[in-house]
């Protein structure tokens, strides 16, 4: 066997690398900066310019890039159109995600433990607060989990999206862990995540043995030829693609590989949650696509089984539980399972419109998913001092918010609508725009499915927004809660909210950017 | 500039996002904000005046598409904007006499502490009634439509810690609510036969549709039309909506939105050509109305809801003229636009009035206030002669085209519709009269309390400028037949037909019934003394004085029976619906609690369940698709 060095151009990974070097310096910051006020104000601004630079770089290659895309690596990363529109979305929600990271409670506590390595409720973890230490290591691993994200978007080798995987999956790993309150559960949450993250990566690398048995190869362009190749069927083939699929399906999110999302949304931090709500489903939509559209589009009819079964179990599974949760992170959660179940309606009949739909339904999506955690993260209990406490995640502790902070309630309710798909929001115009792709594929009955979940889901929904605007508050429960006034998370929850209704009312831009990108998917039957 | 019309709608609208969310802190200068932003939208309306006036008439329409709002399939929605004669004049009416009345307002709500706050619906209520006129869809029509609505509940109920008027802005509402399902049944209606809801299309497929169809969508229409210009039978909020301020009762009540009904059957003159049925029916509500609004008009002694029945029944006008076709058309947009300026005018006048009467509105108590409110007297005047037609003021113009036109015709229709509008001219003398008479002439009959005097400039300014408007604005106009050639791109070309009586006969009935109507009003009211106290009178005033018991009747029509169903309804909803729904939820909910023991929290089980699914998935893709 003889290596080949093998050919770069490194320019159209500029972005990527800017992110994943920028996360590396973080570290080197982590150990050079001792002050931990110091080290958390200049991780921010320093990690916020990185995504900021990374974005412009990657507008601009998106505005350079006139057809087609570059070939980097061998057949290993293609940069086109459709994956730079896929890292521009990540690059804003790891923006948006960032400042969350960085907001505080008045009493000037961030959403983060002191000290990861402490046992909750120990000495040293007094100790450590009390000292002020900070876990300033989130905004460098922000920084790896967007930058393996956006590799994840252009890979187009079975193999190195394993590693690109990986990459992301480790950091948010130890992200979910490092909630400062409700500590335990933080952490049995990061250790669920990680043993079942860890078998389905498992399951997928057995996958991508059996594929590579059968065609002798890992590249996406060349899988998809040696599948065309076989004449036939071959069990192993199969077998592999679906275990290939099942890797991908865990991250996003369905049901039935979606046991992980309700432990991580709760356990974790929320702004921690937010990020991965909506980045990581974003991430792995993309990596589906690429993979379906670019290497298994020989197995269509097969795979189509595949889906349409995990869509409507997702779709039914995941509305009928978000309906008896009484915590709004676990109700958060079962949605996004129920939402996995709308984009997977996509992918039926593989149509090119799927193509553009999808970004839009996880802009859409992920802006609504990030200002909804943050509004999460602004309601607060009383602590037994009389402090602020922990976030007020039981649903009827939401009763009255209206009233109290009217803002913050009508951008939650706002939030709420676009899950449900109400017009003039992003959320109508997406649906919209994945069931036509649907109906165009030929796959109205799950269509039908996906209506009748939207319906059954916005009572869900909707049951929050009366509890928030019709709702009596009992009496002296409303001393027991805090809201918070946190700036940065306002900011967040400004722009999400402006974000969404402008995607609701004026969408013709976003959606013509997308169908552009959707062109350029470097399809090999053309 | 009229491919920036756009810029017409945003000015105001972004004014009002402005002063809404920054609060208190808009309070010091709101205001101004509010002014500016709508004499900006009429810079730019003005504009593209110009640049049309420029342009062979033909060649004016200027239909610019904004944005796509849903792309692709069979479902294209395009948000788009229609420049033409028709939707320049209104947003020249709507932006002129809004700016005027915003200055007025400056000076008028100075005392109030919500004053910022009501700019911002001012604005608000500007932008969607330009939205409403500047649409090229009946779709993004129904936006303005329902954005006026909203705007119009708001500054009814704007003072609503009184509770009578949070219940009129209530009332409004839910009666607007009525019209407002005729116009989503019409757009179903044209979505269904016509394929589509913009103009265009509505226009090039009307022909070829069937009069059945077009008579339907019509009288829809009708509906729509009649809960926003309060016209019979849905004209019993007009009245109570006088509870807001009272620039928002010459703006919005009076000069723009109760116009709108008007507006929407001028221009779906393509739907009502071919559906003359429909057109008997409009004209019949309008003659019908002008009738019922001059009688309510003539027992009112509020002077706000004097003009407010004066309003219905010259909204009346404007309706027949518009169910006469094509020979009505300009002539019902010509008296809207002159009833816009000297209706506004006397609102404000009145407001003039009640400022300085400390919020007196009972006629009974003002009288001789000539002398100490001198321009609000002259302004008034002159809107008084314009309405009564006098010649050579502003409604002779606009109202005697409409009486000549309702005498066109065959049959019996233009025996009633001529007479009807005939009479109305005459009732309109007498109570505008009486009206004009009772607070500006006879003996002083105030409170004690009360010292009149004249508003500040901001307020009389705008007066006179509408007085101006009032008087000339109808000449100016209807010299050559100069407004009429304007509007005919849309509204087409009338051939001239020969009234059944010869025309000066009409002219010189009408002004002897004019005359004759307030000769009689200066003998009972200028000339003698009015009790201050309404005295006992006959059933027919009675009548009159209950605006013709529409709330009794609307109360035993609709309310007691509307009571019962729903409570029928509700106790149905909450056996049957409810039952089901909750049955189904509790459905739901155990199975969610069945599904609910999966997520134990054991990653063991969590990881058996990913591993049955896989077991599962792997067969289906292996067996499944052999």
């Amino acid at each position: 066997m003889n290596f080949v060095t093998p050919e770069i151009s490194w320019a159209p990974l500029a972005p990527i690398i800017i992110v994943l070097g920028a996360a590396a310096i973080g570290v080197l910051i982590e150990a050079f900066i001792r002050t931990p006020a110091t080290r958390r104000s200049v991780q921010f601004v320093y990690s916020l310019i990185a995504l900021v630079v990374a974005l412009g770089v990657a507008i601009v290659q998106w505005v350079a890039l006139e057809g087609g895309g570059t070939v980097v690596a061998q057949s290993m990363l293609t940069v086109d159109r459709q994956s730079l529109a896929w890292q521009t979305m990540l690059l804003v929600f790891g923006i948006l995600g960032l400042i969350l990271f960085a907001s505080r409670t008045r009493a000037g506590e961030s959403a983060f433990t002191p000290l990861g390595s402490t046992a909750p409720g120990s000495i040293e973890e007094t100790v450590a607060r009390r000292r002020g230490f900070e876990a300033t290591e989130v905004f460098p691993l922000l920084l790896f989990a967007v930058g393996g994200m956006m590799l994840f978007t252009c890979v187009t080798d079975y193999v190195f999206l394993f590693v690109a995987l990986e990459v992301f999956s480790l950091a948010l790993y130890i992200m979910v862990a490092l909630a400062r309150r409700r500590r335990l559960m933080s952490q049995e949450a990061a250790l669920k995540y990680f043993l079942l993250g860890a078998f389905s990566s498992a399951l997928y690398l057995f996958g991508v043995a059996l594929v590579y048995g059968a065609t002798t190869q890992t590249s996406f362009v060349e899988v998809g030829r040696g599948i065309d190749a076989i004449s036939g069927r071959e069990p192993l083939l199969l077998a592999g693609v679906a275990l290939v699929l099942v890797g991908l399906l865990f991250k996003i999110g369905a049901v039935p590989f979606h046991s992980w999302t309700p432990d991580a949304y709760q356990g974790a931090p929320t702004p921690v949650t937010a990020f991965m709500g909506a980045a990581t489903k974003a991430a792995a939509t993309a990596a589906l696509v690429r993979i379906v559209y670019t290497s298994l589009y020989p197995l269509e009819w097969e795979m189509s089984w595949v889906f349409w079964a995990v869509a409507i179990a997702s779709m039914a599974l995941g509305t009928v539980l978000a309906l008896v949760q009484t915590n709004i992170k676990r109700m958060l959660a079962y949605s996004s399972v129920a939402h996995a179940g709308f984009i997977l309606v996509a992918f039926a009949g593989f149509t090119e419109e799927a193509i553009a739909a999808l970004p839009f339904y996880l802009l859409a999506y992920g802006l609504a998913t990030i200002g909804a955690f943050a509004v999460v993260s602004q309601v607060r209990e009383r602590g037994e001092d009389g402090g602020v406490g922990a976030e007020a995640v039981r649903l009827g502790q939401w009763a009255g918010l209206g009233r109290r902070s009217p803002l913050l309630a009508g951008a939650m309710a706002l939030f709420l609508l676009s899950f449900a798909g109400i017009p003039l929001t992003a959320g109508f115009i997406a649906k919209f725009e994945v069931f036509s792709a649907a109906v165009a594929g030929g796959g109205w009955p799950l269509v039908l499915i996906g209506v009748i979940a939207s319906a059954v889901a916005a009572f869900f929904y909707v049951r929050l927004v009366v509890l928030m605007f019709l709702t009596d508050v009992p009496d002296g429960a409303e001393d027991a809660i805090e809201v918070e006034d946190g700036s940065l998370a306002r900011l967040v929850i400004m722009v999400t909210a402006a974000a969404v209704l402008v995607l609701g009312i004026l969408p013709s831009g976003v959606l013509d950017v997308y169908a552009d990108a959707a062109q350029f998917l470097v399809l090999p039957n053309g | 500039m009229q491919s920036l019309i756009w810029l017409a709608i945003a000015l105001p609208l972004a004014s009002a996002a402005i002063l809404l969310c920054l609060g208190r802190r808009a309070d010091a200068w709101g205001h101004w904000a509010g002014v500016a932003a709508s004499g900006g939208a009429f810079l730019v309306g003005a504009g593209a005046l110009l640049e049309m006036l420029g342009k062979p008439a033909e060649e004016r329409a200027l239909d610019t598409t904004l944005y796509r709002f849903i792309p692709g399939g069979d479902l294209q929605v395009d948000v788009g904007l229609l420049a033409d004669p028709l939707s320049i004049t209104f947003v020249l009416l709507i932006t002129f006499v809004g700016t005027l009345i915003h200055v007025y307002s400056v000076a008028y709500m100075e005392h109030d502490p919500d004053r910022r706050r009501f700019f911002a619906y001012l604005n608000l209520f500007v932008a969607a009634m330009l939205l409403l006129v500047l649409a090229d869809s009946y779709l993004l029509l129904f936006v303005g439509w329902e954005g006026v609505g909203l705007a119009s509940y708001l500054l009814i109920g704007f003072w609503n810690q009184r509770r009578e008027y949070a219940t009129a802005a209530n009332k409004a509402f839910f009666v607007n609510r009525v019209g407002d399902i005729g116009l989503i049944i019409a757009m179903g209606l044209m979505f269904t036969y016509f394929g589509g809801l913009d103009f265009a299309t509505v226009a090039e497929s009307a022909p070829a549709a069937t009069t059945a169809q077009l008579t339907a969508i019509g009288l829809m229409l009708l509906v729509a039309a009649c809960g926003k210009s309060a016209q019979f039978p849905l004209q019993s909020w007009l009245g109570d909506a006088m509870a807001g301020p009272t620039p928002v009762s010459a703006l919005i009540h009076a000069a723009t939105m109760v116009t709108a009904g008007v507006y929407l059957i001028v221009r779906s003159a393509p739907v009502f050509n071919g559906a003359p049925d429909a057109q008997v029916v409009v004209a019949a509500v309008g003659a019908f109305t002008l009738l019922l609004g001059a009688f309510i008009g003539m027992a009112k002694d509020d002077i706000k809801k004097a003009l407010a029945a004066s309003t219905m029944s010259q909204i009346g006008y404007m309706m027949l003229a518009a169910g006469l076709g094509p020979i009505g058309y300009a002539f019902a947009i010509f008296h809207l636009v002159t009833h816009g300026f000297f209706k506004a005018g006397m609102f404000l006048g009145a407001g003039s009035v009640m400022h300085g009467m400390k919020d007196q509105v009972d006629m009974r108590r003002f009288g001789a206030l000539r002398t100490a409110m001198v321009v609000t007297w002259v302004t008034f005047g002159l809107g008084w002669l314009a309405i009564l037609g006098v010649p050579p003021f502003s409604g002779y113009f606009s109202k005697d085209k409409i009486i000549e036109a309702a005498f066109v015709g065959e049959g019996w229709q233009p025996w009633v519709f001529g007479g009807a509008a005939l009479i109305g001219a005459g009732l309109t003398a007498f109570y505008m009269s009486r009206l004009f008479f009772m607070t500006f002439h006879g003996k002083a009959r105030w409170t004690d309390d009360q010292h009149p005097h004249e508003s500040p400039a901001l307020m009389t300014v705008p007066m006179i400028i509408l007085a101006v408007g009032s008087a000339f604005l109808g000449l100016f106009l209807a010299v050559g037949d100069r407004f009429t050639h304007w509007l005919e791109p849309v509204t087409g070309h009338a051939e001239h037909h020969e009234p059944v009586l010869p025309i000066p006969v009409i002219i010189a009935a009408t002004l002897i019934l004019v005359v004759l109507g307030a000769a009689l009003a200066w003998f009972k009211y200028g000339r003698g003394d009015v009790p201050e106290e309404a005295p006992a009178a006959s059933l027919a005033t009675i009548t009159a004085r209950s605006d013709f018991f529409q709330d009794s009747v609307n109360r035993a029509v609709f309310q007691r029976p509307g009571q019962h169903l729903t409570r029928t309804l509700v106790y149905v909803d909450a056996a049957v619906v409810d039952g089901a729904v909750n049955k189904q939820a509790r459905g739901w909910a155990s199975l969610g609690e069945a599904s609910r023991r999966l997520q134990n929290g054991q990653v063991r089980s969590y990881a058996a369940t990913m591993l049955v699914g896989l077991v599962i998935l792997a067969a289906v893709i292996v067996v499944g698709g052999l």
